[in-house]
């Protein structure tokens, strides 16, 4: 008991960070209908940026107080993987749109090898260490040979992700810019017509993914303590397979796909095989598009003849 | 960055909103590069990560996206008015044209190694043949048969590597646990991968555009997890070794007594194997294209491209289009197998390392940019993509330009993923985008790309 809960504490985190990465695939999803294959990319460049900044605050800068160096280094990593994401859709897919169907998924595959490359030739292939911190824990169960904590970067990561998850879900539900969004989720011509910027709004989806993978990538640095150029790939995968499992398009849906496969990912390591993990996650992936497209939450799509 | 548009005519006006919008991207430059280009984390004397500042490259990839943004816009509009007068008109001549720039790369593909020997002798002639030709030849070869997937039938399969890693993989278990040779192996590796692509053709075939690719993107990655995590049957991230190469009829390529070079009483050079390579790769590449060019013009490549087209369409006028798929599917494997189980027996090693994602990715872009559905365009894109990224290797005198730390290689990947990008921006139907009609009426014109639908697979 005492081992499943434990369990259940680490899926969660695991869960929170990939729900933050979905969230950025299933809006642009939603908005062109296009999978960003880049994104796990924009998300692993994040982890890199958060680092630099917080060894540049930490050690150049000699800021002493941690949660200030950690609270700036969220904001500027926001803002920073927010101007590249914003860059990339800028020159890489706007050019594309309206062109035929595979051009932006082919172009978002060539932006995802570029980028993973350029962190590779820029910071070398080596895996990058980051400071250990937060690692003190809280017993929240004292069992007979087994007790179940939380640690303090693990209740960090959740509660950042709450509240960020609060707040974007008011932006988009609540604000104008959350309308002109849905808007041309439902029909972008219309919403051209209504006076609705669609270019912009479209670039605003794409920083808002990037500014939330960026707040993934923080929290994966501190929770694993070490950084690759190649760690782009896999956590992207997942994220998308949870906005799939969530029902792609849909907000809660991702975030909900996102805690299922932290969880499921985190048992089946517990459970079954660690060797096996990701082919769990793959396996569900293909499952899930194949026998419930719509997912847990998304509307079924029609087929229009 | 926002183009700031020209309103003041005239030379000095168009000066000013250039420089302003170049100032502008170089701003942006300035923004990306910043904390990953500027800063990199190194490891001092005690292993502990330190930053170093990098200022100076920052300053010259801003200064270099000025430049080029300034020239790009200054230049653009006389490069767009020449451009418009060179487009030729497309018409039959065209077509002949591309016939015979194809029978001429045909002819230099044949004679390439005798070329390469004329040219730079024996010693240097292996690592241009081998590393050059063969290497191109393989993806040529992988880009046809994806070709048949992508192209005909319209599926963007992103997993196809893992029919490729099925056939290196079952010439390595096959060598090694039943003692068979390469020629048995080779169309027992082209079947077993057949085979795997109607299984994982089954569960895909309702699926559509985006969906397809990611479905098939997890698969490949299932294979190559299960080859890494399979130890007793795979050997894991060690990988197989020893697999033996192609003999000649049963002539080994060694200086034994028995070897080809004895039998024919010449002398013995590691050549003989590196150009019989080449050669064997050149006929199953040319097989593949053989194979799909007559496959075209049969019922079923009309029913692919029919697919491709609208398959709503397809559906109504009684095609079957489970079988359709599964045989597009299962020949464009069977084709992968081939190509894997002669690389498993070029390289005598295979590991799970050579079946990543990334080699997918470099397929689709093959035949993506070299455009779907044309034999030419891909394997020109191969030549290309593949000899452009192996000439890196070669240029060592960059070293004395930029300093000896300067190591060109890394750089391949990079270039790649950028050159997919501008490729597709630039011409997003791929190099060659006219199609040839395999049915018409009296006259053969050529289908321009805007009027060619992609397909919804």
């Amino acid at each position: 008991m005492e081992y499943f809960l434990q369990q259940l504490i680490n899926g969660l985190t695991l869960g929170s960070i990939y729900g933050l990465i979905a969230i950025g695939y299933t809006m642009v999803f939603g908005i062109i209908g296009m999978v960003n294959f880049a994104h796990g990319d924009v998300f692993m460049l994040s982890t890199f940026i958060a680092l630099i900044l917080l060894m540049a605050l930490t050690q150049v800068a000699g800021l002493g107080s941690l949660a200030i160096a950690l609270f700036l280094v969220l904001i500027a990593a926001m803002l920073l993987t927010s101007l590249w994401a914003w860059a990339i859709e800028r020159l890489a897919y706007r050019p594309l749109r309206g062109s035929f169907r595979l051009a932006p998924l082919i172009s978002a595959i060539g932006m995802s090898i570029f980028l993973s490359n350029l962190v590779q030739v820029t910071q070398g292939p080596r895996y990058k260490p980051a400071p250990q911190m937060l690692g003190d824990v809280i017993i929240l169960r004292q069992g007979v040979d087994y007790s179940v904590a939380i640690s303090y970067k693990q209740l960090l990561i959740m509660a950042v992700t709450a509240v960020l998850l609060a707040a974007f879900w008011y932006i988009v539900q609540n604000t104008a810019i959350g309308r002109a969004q849905r808007a041309c989720e439902q029909d972008r011509r219309m919403a051209a017509l209504l006076g609705v910027n669609v270019d912009a709004t479209i670039s605003l989806t794409f920083v808002m993914g990037a500014a939330l993978a960026a707040v993934a990538g923080l929290m994966f640095m501190i929770y694993y303590g070490v950084v690759h150029f190649n760690d782009g790939f896999t956590p992207g995968v997942k994220a998308f397979t949870a906005a799939v499992l969530g029902g792609i398009g849909s907000l809660p849906g991702a975030v909900l796909g996102g805690l299922l496969i932290g969880l499921i990912e985190t048992m089946w390591s517990a459970y079954f095989s660690i060797d096996y993990k990701d082919v769990a996650t793959f396996s569900i992936l293909a499952i899930v598009l194949v026998f419930l497209p719509s997912g847990l939450l998304g509307k079924p799509e029609v087929e229009k003849v | 960055m926002a183009l700031v548009a020209a309103e003041r005519p005239g030379v000095a006006g168009r000066l000013v909103a250039a420089l302003k919008d170049a100032a502008l991207a170089a701003l942006l430059a300035l923004g990306l590069a910043v904390p990953i280009l500027a800063l990199r984390i190194d490891q001092d004397i005690n292993n502990q990560p330190v930053l170093r500042a990098r200022w100076d490259d920052v300053a010259l990839a801003v200064a270099l996206v000025f430049a080029a943004r300034l020239a790009w816009l200054l230049l653009r509009p006389a490069l767009a008015g020449s451009a418009a007068k060179a487009r030729p008109a497309s018409t039959g001549a065209g077509h002949l044209a591309a016939r015979a720039f194809a029978l001429a790369g045909a002819v230099g593909l044949v004679l390439y190694p005798l070329i390469m020997l004329a040219l730079v002798g024996k010693s240097g002639a292996i690592k241009w043949i081998d590393n050059f030709g063969i290497q191109i030849l393989i993806y040529v070869m992988l880009g046809w048969g994806l070709n048949i997937v992508v192209g005909l039938a319209g599926l963007l399969d992103l997993g196809y590597v893992a029919f490729y890693a099925v056939g290196a993989y079952s010439t390595a278990l096959l060598v090694h646990n039943l003692g068979f040779g390469f020629w048995l192996c080779l169309p027992l590796a082209g079947i077993f991968a057949a085979l795997w692509g109607i299984l994982l053709g089954f569960p895909v075939l309702r699926l559509r555009g985006d969906y397809l690719a990611i479905v098939t993107l997890a698969f490949g990655e299932i294979i190559r997890l299960v080859l890494i995590n399979w130890v007793p049957v795979t050997n894991g991230y060690a990988g197989i070794s020893g697999i033996p190469k192609p003999t000649f009829f049963g002539l080994p390529f060694n200086a034994s007594d028995e070897g080809f070079a004895a039998t024919f009483g010449i002398e013995f050079t590691p050549l003989h194997r590196t150009i019989f390579l080449f050669y064997t790769i050149l006929a199953l590449a040319f097989l593949t294209n053989w194979v799909t060019l007559r496959l075209r013009r049969l019922p079923i490549g009309r029913a692919w491209e029919a697919l491709r087209e609208d398959e709503i369409a397809c559906r109504s006028l009684g095609i079957n289009t489970t079988s359709t798929k599964l045989t597009a599917f299962a020949i464009g494997a069977g084709f992968g197998g081939f190509a894997g189980s002669f690389f498993a027996a070029r390289q005598g090693f295979i590991s799970p390392e050579s079946f990543t994602f990334m080699e997918s990715a470099v397929v689709v872009a093959i035949v993506v940019l070299g455009g779907m559905g044309s034999q030419l365009g891909v394997a020109i894109a191969a030549i290309v993509m593949i000899g452009g990224t192996e000439i890196l290797r070669e240029l060592d005198w960059l070293k004395q330009v930029f300093g000896p730390d300067f190591e060109p290689t890394q750089y391949r990947m990079l270039l790649f993923g950028l050159a997919m990008v501008v490729v597709m921006i630039w011409k997003p139907r791929g190099l060659i985008s006219t199609r040839q009609p395999s049915i018409f009426l009296r006259e053969r014109r050529a289908v321009r790309a805007d009027l060619v639908k992609e397909g919804h697979g």
